[in-house]
């Protein structure tokens, strides 16, 4: 996203000036879709500054390689620098490397991936979340402690909006009696998701990372929902697991059923780091596709390029917009989802409330 | 493809970040957090429910002092009414008594008067009754002068017992 809007703020500030001086700049500018989208969708060693291609924040790099920890400032391996630590020597992998944009020690010539643990611009995007999250709630912790009785107004006061929202909304009815019990976690995911989701909106440093649209993240995530669900699980949902009820020969001789629902226990969360990964990501790809469409026809002609920039921009703007959107209703899909994933191994539903929380899921999915 | 691998650098700090918010929060925001606005609620909901009571009684208790008002009203229209009757009840009263008085002084003064017409009848008659005798002996003594006439008188007198037996 940072890449696309500076592309934007760049190619209508200085359409003009590309068109004019073409012919020399032709061989080093022809530009490589893919290369810019999946740069911008992946990971990386800095962060991306506007207006300048070449320069990027340094980040720490922190690698165990075989003996210990090695850590430098990222900016060190800019441009397929090398750079020697102690005696091993490390590089970020190129274009034809297995390991493509990842550190790797070279050891005889040969490219050895060490246990990366290096604060990326996703982790850091990831810190600066955990920190805004950590501190708003905090802060209006604080600010309902210090006013008992009194609602908080403007920003903070939107704040508990959600935060009602979602525990009024989403954990409670859902949950009933354990909602107090799990409205920590599920609200933090909210939150956290939402905060990411927004900041990867943004377009210059503290946002721009692209980190819900990340599938190690979104599978943290559901992984904890995952423990959630199955650590705190009543009976009845293991009897539901290892013994349903259903005709004797689908259970007894051969284990069909529990073989399903076991597979049942692990597509749930599956399901949820796809979602949320595939919609972020997606939503952060299309507004940079669409950003290129511009490059792509001004290379054809400067004509194209003028239309195409009109277009484009009107396109990422509604884009962006449906992204905010899609932000909102990500964060909370996941926590309603996570929600019924944990309210369905909570206290044995009735058949009433079997059907609205099947009917919550069959809204979700759709 | 890249995109679909896990960072195993991502996945450690992600565990790291989310269980040290999570415990924070956990810790200092969501249980603060949802008991003030839960007590909020509250709050809220008894101030309502109390203006509501409120409210009611105002209405309640200016539909009281229209009441009384009313019955105030009503009692005195009552009472002024009650008096009028009595006052022409009295007035009634005194006249029939006036005139059952007025009666009563006629009749005996009727009374009285009759009384002193008989007397006065009484003396006339003894008066006149005295005169007849006196006037009566004045005759006899004059028509009974002599003997014959006397012996007349014996006469017709045995006669008339004669007759009668």
């Amino acid at each position: 996203m940072v890449k696309a809007l500076c592309f934007v703020i760049i190619a209508s500030v200085a359409m003009p000036a590309m068109a004019a001086a073409d012919e020399d700049a032709d061989t080093e500018k022809a530009i490589n879709p893919k290369e810019i989208i999946f740069e911008h969708l992946l990971d990386g060693y800095g962060w991306e500054v506007p207006f300048n291609h070449h320069k990027r924040i340094p980040l720490p790099v922190i690698v165990w390689a075989g003996d210990g920890l090695h850590c430098f400032s990222s900016a060190r391996l800019e441009h397929g620098a090398s750079y020697d630590d102690n005696g091993h020597t490390f590089v970020i992998a190129g274009a034809g490397s297995k390991y493509k944009g990842k550190v790797v020690e070279i050891v005889n010539g040969q490219e050895v991936c060490p246990i990366d643990i290096s604060i990326t611009k996703n982790v850091c995007a990831l810190f600066i979340t955990i920190f805004l999250v950590g501190g708003l709630m905090i802060w209006l912790a604080r600010y309902l402690k210090h006013h008992p009785n009194k609602a908080p107004r403007k920003g903070l006061g939107a704040i508990e909006a959600c935060v009602t929202f979602v525990y009024d909304g989403v954990v409670k009815p859902i949950l009933g009696k354990s909602a107090s019990k799990f409205a920590p976690y599920l609200m933090t995911v909210f939150f956290f998701i939402l905060t990411m989701n927004l900041l990867g909106l943004v377009v210059i440093f503290p946002g721009g990372a692209n980190l819900t649209g990340n599938i190690a993240v979104t599978l943290v995530l559901s992984i904890c929902t995952f423990v959630a669900t199955n650590l705190f699980a009543k009976k009845h949902y293991w009897k539901e697991i290892f013994w349903p009820d259903v005709p004797i020969w689908l259970k007894c001789p051969i284990p069909i059923m529990q073989v399903i629902e076991v597979f049942g226990m692990f597509t749930k969360p599956a399901a949820l780091t796809v979602r949320l990964f595939a919609n972020m990501m997606g939503g952060h790809m299309i507004v940079i596709t669409l950003t290129l469409l511009i490059f792509i026809f001004s290379a054809i002609s400067p004509v194209a390029g003028g239309g195409a920039t009109v277009i484009s921009l009107i396109f990422s703007i509604f884009m962006l917009l449906i992204d905010v959107l899609v932000s909102f209703i990500q964060a909370y899909v996941f926590t309603m989802l996570s929600t019924i994933f944990i309210g369905i191994a909570q206290e044995h539903h009735d058949e009433e409330q079997h059907e609205s929380v099947g009917k919550k899921i069959e809204d979700a999915l759709v | 493809m890249e995109l679909f691998t896990p960072d195993f650098g991502l996945i450690f700090w992600m565990f790291v970040a989310f269980g040290i918010l999570f415990i924070v929060l956990w810790r200092f925001a969501w249980p603060m957090i949802l008991k003030s606005v839960d007590s909020r609620a509250e709050l809220i909901d008894k101030g309502v429910e109390y203006a509501q009571a409120a409210k009611a009684q105002l209405d309640n208790a200016r539909q009281e002092a229209e009441d009384y008002l009313n019955d105030a009203r009503r009692q005195q229209a009552d009472i002024l009414r009650e008096a009028d009757k009595m006052k022409t009840q009295i007035i009634e009263e005194a006249r029939s008594a006036a005139q059952v008085e007025a009666q009563k002084v006629m009749e005996s003064a009727k009374l009285q008067i009759q009384q002193q017409q008989k007397e006065a009848q009484q003396q006339f008659r003894n008066q006149v009754s005295e005169f007849a005798i006196q006037i009566a002996g004045k005759i006899v003594h004059n028509q009974m002068k002599d003997d014959e006439a006397q012996n007349k008188l014996v006469d017709s007198l045995l006669d008339d017992i004669e007759s009668k037996n």
